[in-house]
This record gives structure tokens, sequence and C-alpha cells, in this order.
């Protein structure tokens, strides 16, 4: 038990990440029937939302402080953040220190507004083309957007820290009753699974229990037929786009204190969520979610070192082969319905 | 000519001199004028123009024909280098042996890989290929293979190099770089002609007359019994079942074809210059070709080869700007705006040539999906329609 | 013994049942007809005699051989061809390719490799797509892609594919189905002329009782999943059963 336990643990904030970026492409393509290569990009966009926000609340003026000397004799050039002059050292670098929870609110308007943009500008005008074009044209922006962010924030990864609360490890394990410090967790790592199942539960109730939610739900079933009803199925699209691009937004957020974010992790997280969400099922919501997870806990525990002695590296192949098993297997995915995108 | 019709027998003859005279073509402006640097008439530039265009001729008889996207096809590029590079290795550096061994490996991994693939279509068929092609990868970045062996296939991130200590059984006294039976790949001829300069390699000519052959193959299948068939499963494949023809072997063949291709194209990689690693099979590269294929016009004939070649082209010309030329470029404008256009331009030029690159995607995607060839037919149609229109115009008046 | 011979025929979907115990035989070189209001089972029996639905129960013998559990494209091969509701043909390919996609499937089988020679060349392939184009009146259009043609056009199209590949059985599916009267005389006449002219068995599953009873040697009538008589077109005009589940239910509808 205290193998395995660890590597379901580790398994779980990178299937997190997978999950919550496979529910939001597949809501994209069960309701607008897109296939979008710049939803990695979105992901990357919100990891870069906590890396702005912190830059921008440390953001300091100069002061010189006759009081005390630097090493060449001149005056100590003493570097303040506004925030902390506005509101107090002490409440001031709280802020600071709390910059990525507080980009949860602040990555909001700023993925509403790309994805908003992106769907109305662009995808909008590739409903009823073949997926082979949707896949270009949405590649093509996801490598514009990320060399944008290339170019604002250079090529090197950017240490994003946790607030310092949540710095260190909870010990698993003395909880259960094994042997002190042989399972431990970071907390944030903890928060981060929690974080996501929350937006998940939130996703799903708000598919579940509201009246929007119903007809996106009939529309990803049906398009036609609810178009027929007079309900106007285009305008909560692109409401269901935005959200997703706040899902995926959000995992980026997140995500940031866990891997230093750098312009291309986008493109590295893409590729595997598609894997996740054919795995799951293409449109199958609860398909995405439980793929996301088994495959980051397979990737784990294929990481482990009893595994690599048998198979060195088998962990960085892993995942395409299960995928590859899975879909001859289950040619439909996990969860897959006849039907929905057979080709 | 060749079992070709007059259209086609012209489309090849366009082909061979564009292959044949590329140093002249692409060396348009004398050496030392200001001009030169949009030169494309060197080795290294050419070559790469026409191992892509066969890359792409290749991606063309399956994507175009039959519309299977495959998002995979970097994996047989990188299968064809390694391959090529380990005939260096264990006989000698005549590249022949090579080249026949990456198009035989290539062909032997497709056919693993579009048998398994094929079983689904649409976009599943991509998402496995894709996922197909990044397996590979990893396998040769981290050289699994080798590790699981307990020796050195794909030598990992380092890549697959040509040691002195290889065993090379054929080597004797033969050259030390790739040749063909004596002729050395990097051996060329330069003519200078008044103030212009032309290059000649051994290198791209070996390049360009596979090129031309591949070429002249596609246009063979293209108008095959076989190829009506893949364009019949791109069309139909309810009717296709119906009319009594079992689509699999046929999409199958295409893409063994096309696998085969590119693992041509990935073994003459290796024999311009001896090495293949990992990043040849990354999926980005599988992108590329796509791209270089849509952009050119899928489906049609000549299209990838432009395609390739713009984008090559491109990629080399935009990726040597730098801040320095813009700026001397722009010299003539008042100092504020030359910094400011040198400022846009920067984004995209240099290293920002990724980020033209994702703009021409999506430029070419969203206004022009039929290509380049296409756009060609309607610049032409738009002048026939002109010429019309003056006729009709004309016409009241007599 | 017909050329098709079905036997005790069993189809569920869930809880529906959409065959129960179908007994079918169609002379050879007859027109056959199968009718029956909406949900009869019509289409899934069509289905199952072309590999697309596999039966629970019961056998499908074509010319004295099982069609069960082999492909479409298999079936198509001993000689049973299909027409669709909706017309199913290649759209981006002008007519003339479309008429020789079917003479080369006939010609070759499921699959062979050709693909070096010039498809233009093969000369009796060529001749005899030109051939089938002239006896449809399709020879005009010959350079026109099909996606553009007319709906009638369109069936004719199709039609004339199948008969490229000399089918012994024409299974035909609502061949008029949202045709205009004009279109669907020109059908009838069509399909008239086709009977008259070769031997050819056609089994016709239609709703259209004009189309029926022009065209019928024998009527199958079936009513929820299973036959209920089967006579010649005459007999079956009268028959109080028919009338009760089949213009009976037209009545009440009306």
């Amino acid at each position: 038990m205290d193998v395995i336990i660890p590597q379901i643990l580790n398994g779980l904030d990178k299937g997190s990440a997978y999950a919550l970026i496979a529910l939001g492409l597949t809501l994209i393509f069960g309701t607008l029937g897109v296939v979008n290569f710049a939803h990695g990009a979105l992901f990357m966009i919100g990891a870069f939302c906590s890396v702005a926000l912190s830059k921008l609340l440390s953001v300091s003026y100069v002061t010189e402080d006759p009081t005390q000397k630097d090493f060449l004799g001149n005056p100590l050039k003493v570097e303040t953040p506004y925030v902390e002059s506005w509101f107090g050292p002490e409440v001031g670098g709280a802020i600071i220190d709390w910059s990525v929870p507080l980009a949860i609110l602040f990555s909001i308007p700023i993925m509403i507004v790309v994805g908003l943009v992106m769907e109305r500008g662009l995808i909008k005008h590739f409903y009823k083309r073949p997926h082979a074009d949707q896949i270009l044209v949405t590649f093509g922006l996801a490598i514009i957007l990320q060399e944008l962010v290339r170019g604002i924030y250079g090529a090197n990864p950017i240490q994003t820290p946790a607030p310092d609360a949540f710095k260190g490890s909870v010990d698993f394990g003395a909880a259960f009753g094994f042997d002190p410090n042989v399972i431990i967790y970071p907390y944030w790592r903890m928060i981060y699974f929690f974080f996501s199942a929350v937006v998940i539960g939130g996703v799903f109730a708000f598919l579940q229990f509201t009246t929007f939610g119903m007809v996106v739900r009939a529309g990803m079933a049906d398009r036609a037929t609810v178009g027929l009803l007079g309900i106007n199925i285009d305008r909560r699209f692109t409401i269901m786009f935005a959200i997703a691009a706040v899902v995926a937004g959000w995992a980026g957020v997140m995500y940031a204190p866990i891997n230093a974010p750098n312009y291309h992790m986008g493109m590295d997280f893409l590729v595997l969520s598609f894997v996740v969400v054919v795995v799951g099922g293409m449109g199958s919501l609860p398909g995405a979610v439980a793929a996301g997870f088994l495959l980051g806990i397979l990737e784990s525990f294929a990481s482990m070192t009893a595994v690599k002695e048998v198979l060195d590296g088998i962990d960085q192949i892993i995942i395409y082969l299960v995928a590859i098993i899975i879909l001859l297997t289950r040619p439909r995915g996990l969860m897959g319905k006849k039907g929905v995108m057979e080709d | 000519m060749l079992g070709l019709d007059k259209k086609d027998t012209g489309l090849l003859l366009v082909v061979v001199v564009l292959a044949l005279f590329a140093p002249f073509i692409l060396n348009l402006f004398p050496t030392n004028s200001g001009m030169a640097f949009f030169n494309g008439g060197y080795p290294d530039l050419m070559q790469r123009f026409a191992i892509f265009g066969i890359f792409a001729i290749g991606f063309n008889i399956l994507f175009g024909l039959t519309g299977y996207l495959s998002f995979g096809h970097a994996a047989f590029l990188g299968v064809g280098s390694y391959a090529a590079v380990w005939m260096f290795k264990l006989l000698n550096f005549n590249i022949l042996p090579g080249l026949v061994l990456s198009v035989i490996a290539a062909g032997l991994l497709s056919v693993l890989i579009g048998y398994i693939s094929l079983r689904r279509s649409g976009i599943y068929f991509s998402i496995l290929t894709l996922a197909f092609a990044q397996m590979m990868y990893a396998i040769a970045y981290s050289d699994l293979l080798g590790r699981w062996l307990g020796t050195t296939i794909t030598n990992g991130e380092t890549g697959l190099q040509i040691y002195n200590d290889d065993p090379q059984i054929l080597l004797g006294n033969g050259p030390n770089v790739p040749h063909l039976f004596g002729l050395e790949m990097r051996s060329k001829v330069d003519l200078a002609l008044g103030p212009w300069n032309f290059t000649f390699p051994v290198g791209y000519y070996l390049c360009a007359i596979l090129l031309i052959l591949a070429f002249y193959l596609s246009i063979r299948i293209f108008r095959s019994p076989f190829g009506l068939m893949l364009r019949a499963i791109k069309s139909n494949q309810t009717r296709m079942m119906y009319t009594g023809l079992n689509a699999k072997p046929y999409t199958l063949a295409a893409f063994v074809i096309s696998g085969m291709y590119a693992g041509l194209a990935g073994g003459l990689l290796a024999a311009m210059d001896p090495l293949a690693g990992a990043e040849r099979m990354y999926w980005t590269e599988s992108g590329a070709v796509v791209i270089m294929t849509i952009l050119g016009g899928v489906g049609t004939l000549i299209g990838p080869i432009l395609g390739a070649g713009t984008i090559k082209y491109m990629e080399n010309i935009i990726s040597k700007m730098n801040e320095s030329l813009l700026d001397s470029w722009f010299a003539f404008l008042p100092d504020w705006l030359q910094h400011a256009v040198v400022w846009v331009a920067t984004w995209f030029t240099g290293e920002g040539w990724h980020m033209t690159q994702g703009l021409l995607f999506m430029l070419v995607i969203i206004f022009l999906p039929g290509g380049l060839v296409e756009g060609g037919q309607k610049l032409t149609g738009l002048f026939g329609r002109k010429r019309a229109q003056t006729q009709t115009k004309t016409e009241p008046a007599e | 013994m017909g050329i098709l011979e079905v036997k005790n025929v069993n189809k569920r979907f869930g809880g529906l049942k959409a065959l129960s115990e179908v007994n079918l035989s169609v002379e050879e070189n007859s027109v056959h007809a199968i009718i029956g209001p909406n949900g009869a089972g019509k289409s899934t029996l069509l289905n199952c005699l072309v590999g697309k639905l596999i039966p629970d129960t019961g056998s499908v013998m074509f010319d004295g051989q099982s069609v069960l559990g082999r492909n479409a494209y298999e079936i198509n091969q001993m000689g049973i061809s299909r027409v669709f509701q909706t017309p199913e043909i290649f759209g981006d390919l002008t007519v003339m390719e479309n008429m020789m996609i079917a003479c080369f499937a006939k010609r070759d089988g499921a699959f062979t490799l050709q693909a070096i020679g010039n498809m233009m060349k093969e000369k009796e392939v060529v001749d005899k797509a030109e051939h089938m184009l002239e006896s449809m009146n399709l020879a005009d259009k010959r350079e026109m892609h099909t996606a553009s043609m007319s709906r009638g056009d369109k069936r004719r199209m199709e039609i004339a594919m199948c008969l490229a590949q000399e089918p012994r059985l024409l299974l035909l599916d609502e061949p008029t189905a949202g045709m205009a009267r004009a279109d669907t005389n020109n059908t009838i006449d069509l399909l008239k002329k086709i009977k008259d002219e070769r031997d050819i068995t056609i089994a016709i599953i239609e709703h259209d009782m004009h189309v029926v009873f022009s065209l019928a040697e024998r009527i199958t009538v079936l009513a929820q999943g299973t036959p209920l008589v089967e006579d010649t077109p005459e007999n079956i005009k009268g028959h109080p059963k028919v009338r009760e589940a089949y213009l009976g239910e037209t009545q009440v509808a009306a």
C-alpha cells in the first residue's frame, strides 16, 4: 500500500489537469462540433495569468534609504511594491503572496474575452468546415498565441510560487497508520486536486440542474432538433465556449506553482488531452474526466522504480500505448456513444 | 509521353525545368546586390526544397486522394533518417543502401501503424496516428528501444551520428562523406556569370532527380484505377462498400505508399547530412507537412511541391532576418517610424518566424482552402472573366 | 426455390421486436415488392439482406449461399446491388468516373492494386462505361460532377452504376421517395425497361402504391415485423387483411 498510494496521489494532479482540459475540449466538441487545437493555448494563457498577476502585484517604486549604504557607499535603494504602500506591508505582502489564488478571479475576464473573441472571430466560421480545416486553423492560432507569450515573457520557464501557507507537504502516511514521511504529498498538489474536483463538479451541476445546461445537453445530443424548437442554440454555445475557456484557464492558473509556466506548455498538454478525450469517448463528459484521471495515474505508476526496472522508460509512452489498446478494443473509447463523431 | 496525357506531360516538364534550373531560378539577384539576401540558391536550402517536396507529394497521395488526415507522418521521416544513418555506420558512406533501407523501414512501420490506425476513420484516425508518432518520438528521444535491447539504436537526445569506431565494413579507402559510388554529395560546381554566382551541388541534383521520379510516380498513381478508388474513398464510403469494393486495403496501400515517400525523404535528409535526431519525429513536423500540402493545394498534383517550396523558402529567409538588417532596410523612414516598423517586424522575423508560420496557416485555411493552385486558377479565371466581359461590352458597339 | 430465401428471421433492438419470423422467397427474374406501413420493419429487413445488420436468428440465402456474417462489399460481389432511398453516389467525381468505378468493381473484384496503369487506357472498362451511360441517357453529362445533378438524374446515376455491375438481384429502397410525379413516372418507366431488357431480379421496398402496382409481379405485405400476406398485385388489392393493416391505417390517418 505504501508504494501504491503515493503513485495514485502523484497521478492525481496531472490527471486533474488532463481532466480539466479534456472536459473543455469535449464541451466544445460536443456543442460546436469543432476540434479545437488551440485549447492547450488557453491552458497556457491561464498559467500566464498567474505569472502576469504576480508580476503586476510586485510592481515597485524605488526610494533611497539614507540611513543605510550599499557596498559602493551610496544610499541604499529600496524597492517597495505599490501594493504594500497602499495597504500596508502586512496586507500588501499577503496580497502578493496570494497572487496565484487571486489570479483565479483575475483570469475570469481575460479568459472570457479570449474565449469570446476566439469563438466569434474565428471558430464560428468553421462550424461547417471539415475537421481537418478546424484542426489546422486552430493549430495556427495556437502557434500564434504561444509565440505572443514567448515574445512577452521570453522562452524560459517562470517560477510562480504558491502562497507560503501551502508550502510543505501533508504526511498522508501518518494519518493512515503508515510510517511517517513515507507517503507525503505537497499541499498545493492536494489543493489543485480539490480545486479541479470542485470545478468539474460545478460544470456538471451547471449542465445538470440549470435550464441553460439542459438546452446545451440537448444540443449536444441533437443540434438540429433543438434549433428547430426556436431556441437560439448558437448564442448558448458561444457562452459554453467561454465557459470552456475559463475552465482551461483555471486549470492553467492553478498549475503554475506545480510546473513553472513556459510558452510551449499548452502544446505539451494538448496532445495528451486529445488522447484523453478520445480514450474517454468523443463527446462524453464523464468519459473525459475519468480518462484524464486514469491516464494521469497510469503515467504515475509507470514511473515507479519497480516498473522502470522491468521496462525502462515505459512512463514516457504508457499513455499512448494504453490509448492505442483502448481504441482498438473499444473503438468509441471508454464511454463514447454510438453515432457521436463517427467520422 | 511516358504514358501521360498532354496536360500531365506539361506539368511534369514544368517540374523538371524547375528542378533542374533551380540554381538559376533561386539566385535571381547578383551576389553583391542588396537583394542577394533573397537568393535561395544555396545547397542546403535547395536540398530541403526537393526533400520536403517528396515528403509532401507522398503525404498528398494519402490526404489528397483518400481524405484521411494523418497527423503522424513525421514518424516515417524520422525512421527513414535513422535507417540511412545505420547503413552508413554498418556498411560505408554509399547512400544507396541507406536510401533503400529507409524506404523499406518506413514501409514496414507504416504497414503496422496504418493497419491499426485505419480501423478508425475521421478524427479518431488523426489522433491515433498522432499518438503513434508521439510514441515513436518518445522512444527515439530516450532511445527506449536501445535501452530495452541493451544497446544503442537512436542514441537518444544526442542523435545518431557516425563515429570513427563504427564498423563500416565496406569503407575501405572510400570517401569519408556520403557519396553515390564515389560521387560525393557535398561536392559542387560553381559558376560565375558577371555579378551572378550560381552553385550546382551534387547532393541537390540527386534529390531533384528523385523528386522528379517521385512526382512522375504520383501522376501515374493519380491517373490509375487505384487512384480512382482512392478518390472514391474520399467521396463516399457507403457507395464504395455497396459497389463491392473493400476500402480498407486501398486506404492501407495509400498509407504505406505515402509512408515510403516520407521514408525516402528522411533517408535523403540523412544522405545530405549524416545524422538523425528525434526532433524530426515531433508532431509539429507532422503538422508542417500537412500545411505544405494544403498551402500548395490538397489533391492537386503540383500543389505539394509548391507548398513545400514556399514554406521552406520563407522559413529560411524570414528566420535569417535580424534587427540590424531590418534597421538598414527601413533606414529611409523617419527615426520614430523606423523604430515602430522594425519593432513590429521583429515579432514576425528571426525567431518570430513561427509567428509568421502560424499566421500563414490561418490565412491559408481561412482565405485559400484550395491552396496556391486554386488561388492561381481563381486569378486566371478572374482575368479570363474580365476578358469575356470586355468582349460582351464591345459587342453591342459593333 | 427462389433466388433469395429468407427463413425465420428475427431481429430485436433492445425491447423492440423489429422482425419476427420473417419468411420470404423471391423468384428469379421477378419483380417482388415489399410494402407495409411505417415501422413495419421494411428497412430492417433490407439491412439484413445486405450485411448491414445481422439477424438474431434465421437464415438469408442468396442463390444457395448464406449472406449472413459477410461484409457489404462481399454481398455485393455475390450479385446483390442496392439502391438507396437518398441516392448514394460519388458526389465529387464526374459521371464518367462514377460509372468507371462500378465497372472496375465488376471486372477486378473487391481489391486489386493497379497503381501505375492509366485508367483511361483500360479500353474494355471505358467502353463498357460509355455504353452504360449511353443506354441510361447520361452520356451528355459525362464530365459533370454528380453532386450538381438533379435528384432524378442522381437516382438514374445510382441505378446505372448498380446495373453496370450486372447484379442478379437489384434491391431498391423507396426509389421514388421525395420525387415529383413526373420523376416518379420516369423512374417507373426506367425500371420497366430494365426489367424487359435483362435477366434480373428486382426486390423493391416502397411506400407509393402507384409504383408498387405498376411494377410488382408479387407483393409481400409486412406489418409489425411480420409478413401478413404474399400474393399477386390483383389479389393484394382486394385482400381484407391488407386493407385492415395498411389501407385502413391510411384512412385513419386521413
